[in-house]
């Protein structure tokens, strides 16, 4: 069953509101719903939500052989998935278009940008690495889970401390978190995603395919305004300014002037200030943490 | 009484005793149990007995309004969703004054405020848009521009009850329409834009499942609205 397209008087209102700069929920175009984050008991385990739409990402770490074309490394594997539970339409069993879409970036963004240092998790090499599993849930899908997935996912990997391990020549001794304060992982950078959607200013939909259209941008897309846009700009990216993924599957052509700015002035201002926020949300969690053990 | 969990037995005796949802009697046995969770209200001579509770998922029962949307033309009805684990039949003469040579036409993706002529579990919905006695619109039919705001189904209830005072205290600030439907969906119309987007948000402020907000909180964030 294809997913129930929105009524006619949905999209008018949409289109004719955007026209005029509205949101649904009062937000400017260029706004961002404001995140939250809540960490569980464990370490690395956290939920991240943008107005309705909830993400759990969880972490935990294994031990296994490395494979022997790349021993000094160790390995990362997300899991992710899109349940009925998240929204009706999405169906169990079948893996949904968005799905692929989601954990196609979430590898792209969390994985292949290198943010996590594999050297690092080497134990001995050829011998023991760590196998670091990063589990992603979407819980309620209301627009833009794949940012929530990506913020949940990275600030997961930030939270999550793995056990300290000593080795003497072949000898791998584990030191339980009683014994030994757990280390954090060795992040090289915190990439962030961020998600724009596109809009033709005239309201049909036929406007696609006239490429000199003006478009409406909007940053941070609800549930209903990502099904009728006409086309998503994924951009992952730092708060030291250096761009990590873009990327346009189709959709409403646009021009290097229009992209630019979005990248150049929104994305990079908004990704300081959500990296801010992650940062002081963190540290706010160590400080309530402090008294029951005792954090590296 | 469900065989797991031991609850609290509720006597109902009364000699016109009546179900609402949420409750069934078991066959062959006079024992009455509750097939959803909510809390259980009577009415106040105990002889109306039903359960209220919160969901999101809508289940339909025949004579109650819902908004839908048109899907799919087959034959001479429309498939309409109203959000129920099946699609809607709508009889395309199931409308006020409407005849073999004279029928509405309504689009794909057209909204319609109807109510549920039949529902059984076995059968897909059906809907009409008149009064089944009168042959009059009572108010249903194609539902045109505005907007359509999804709520939690606790949510419609309240929108339904009379002395709740979201509706009278946003009519009393700016001329407004709205269809409520019991399927967790109201359309709301207004002139401006601002004021449809006020409605909707008040909407969502107000519902237990989001914010919750009471009366002031509500007369609070409408201060902070500009429509």
């Amino acid at each position: 069953m294809r997913p129930p397209s929105p009524s006619i008087p949905e999209r008018e209102f949409l289109f004719t509101s955007l026209k005029q700069s509205l949101r649904l929920d009062g937000r400017q175009l260029l706004e961002m719903r404001r995140p939250t984050i809540t960490f569980g008991t464990e370490l690395g385990w956290v939920e991240c939500s943008l107005g309705k739409t909830r993400v759990m990402a969880a972490v935990d770490a294994k031990m296994v052989k490395p494979p022997p074309e790349r021993p000094y490394e160790g390995l990362i594997t997300i899991h992710s998935e899109v349940s009925p539970m998240a929204s009706p339409e999405y169906e169990p069993g079948r893996t949904s278009d968005e799905e692929v879409a989601i954990t196609r970036m979430l590898d792209k963004i969390l994985r292949r940008s290198d943010a996590v240092d594999k050297e690092s998790l080497c134990i001995l090499a050829g011998q023991r690495v760590w196998h670091l599993r990063l589990t992603i849930h979407c819980l309620a899908d209301s627009g833009n889970m794949l940012d929530c997935a990506c913020l949940a996912g990275i600030v997961a990997l930030k939270h999550f401390r793995r056990p300290e391990v000593e080795v003497v020549g072949n000898e791998v001794t584990v030191h339980p978190p009683t014994e030994r304060a757990p280390l954090p992982l060795s992040l090289h950078h915190t990439p962030l995603c961020l998600t724009f959607a596109f809009f033709p200013e005239s309201s049909s939909r036929a406007a696609t395919s006239t490429s000199s259209t003006k478009t409406t941008t909007v940053l941070d897309p609800s549930l209903l305004e990502s099904t009728l846009s006409l086309g998503f700009l994924h951009v992952a990216l730092n708060a030291q300014r250096e761009l990590c993924v873009v990327q346009k599957a189709g959709g409403v052509p646009l021009t290097e002037d229009e992209i630019l700015p979005l990248i150049k002035e929104v994305a990079v201002a908004k990704v300081r200030e959500l990296d801010a926020f992650v940062e002081s949300r963190l540290k706010e969690d160590w400080e309530g943490r402090k008294m029951f053990v005792e954090v590296r | 009484m469900s065989p797991l969990f031991r609850c609290e037995l509720v006597p109902a005796q009364h000699v016109n005793l009546k179900l609402g949802p949420g409750l069934l009697q078991v066959p062959n046995s006079s024992n009455i149990i509750s097939t959803r969770a909510g809390a259980l209200h009577h009415s106040a001579n105990r002889s109306k007995w039903w359960i209220e509770g919160n969901a999101r998922r809508y289940v339909p029962a025949a004579q109650e309004s819902v908004v839908g949307v048109v899907i799919a033309r087959s034959g001479d009805g429309y498939r309409v969703n109203i959000g129920a684990a099946h699609m809607a039949n709508l009889d395309g003469l199931a409308f006020e004054g409407a005849t073999k040579r004279n029928k509405p036409n309504l689009k794909v993706g057209a909204l319609v405020y109807a109510r549920v002529s039949l529902a059984h579990k076995d059968m897909e919905p059906e809907l009409e848009c008149f009064d089944a006695q009168t042959h009059k619109s009572a108010g249903f039919g194609e539902l045109k521009e505005g907007f359509m705001v999804r709520c939690s189904l606790k949510m419609c209830r309240l929108l339904h009850d009379p002395s709740h005072f979201l509706l009278p205290l946003l009519g009393s600030e700016f001329l407004m329409e709205v269809a409520v439907g019991m399927n967790g969906k109201v359309w709301v119309y207004a002139k401006e834009l601002r004021q449809i987007i006020c409605m909707s948000r008040c909407i969502e402020a107000v519902d237990p499942d989001g914010d919750g907000l009471d009366e002031l909180g509500v007369k609070s964030l409408l201060k902070t609205l500009d429509y």
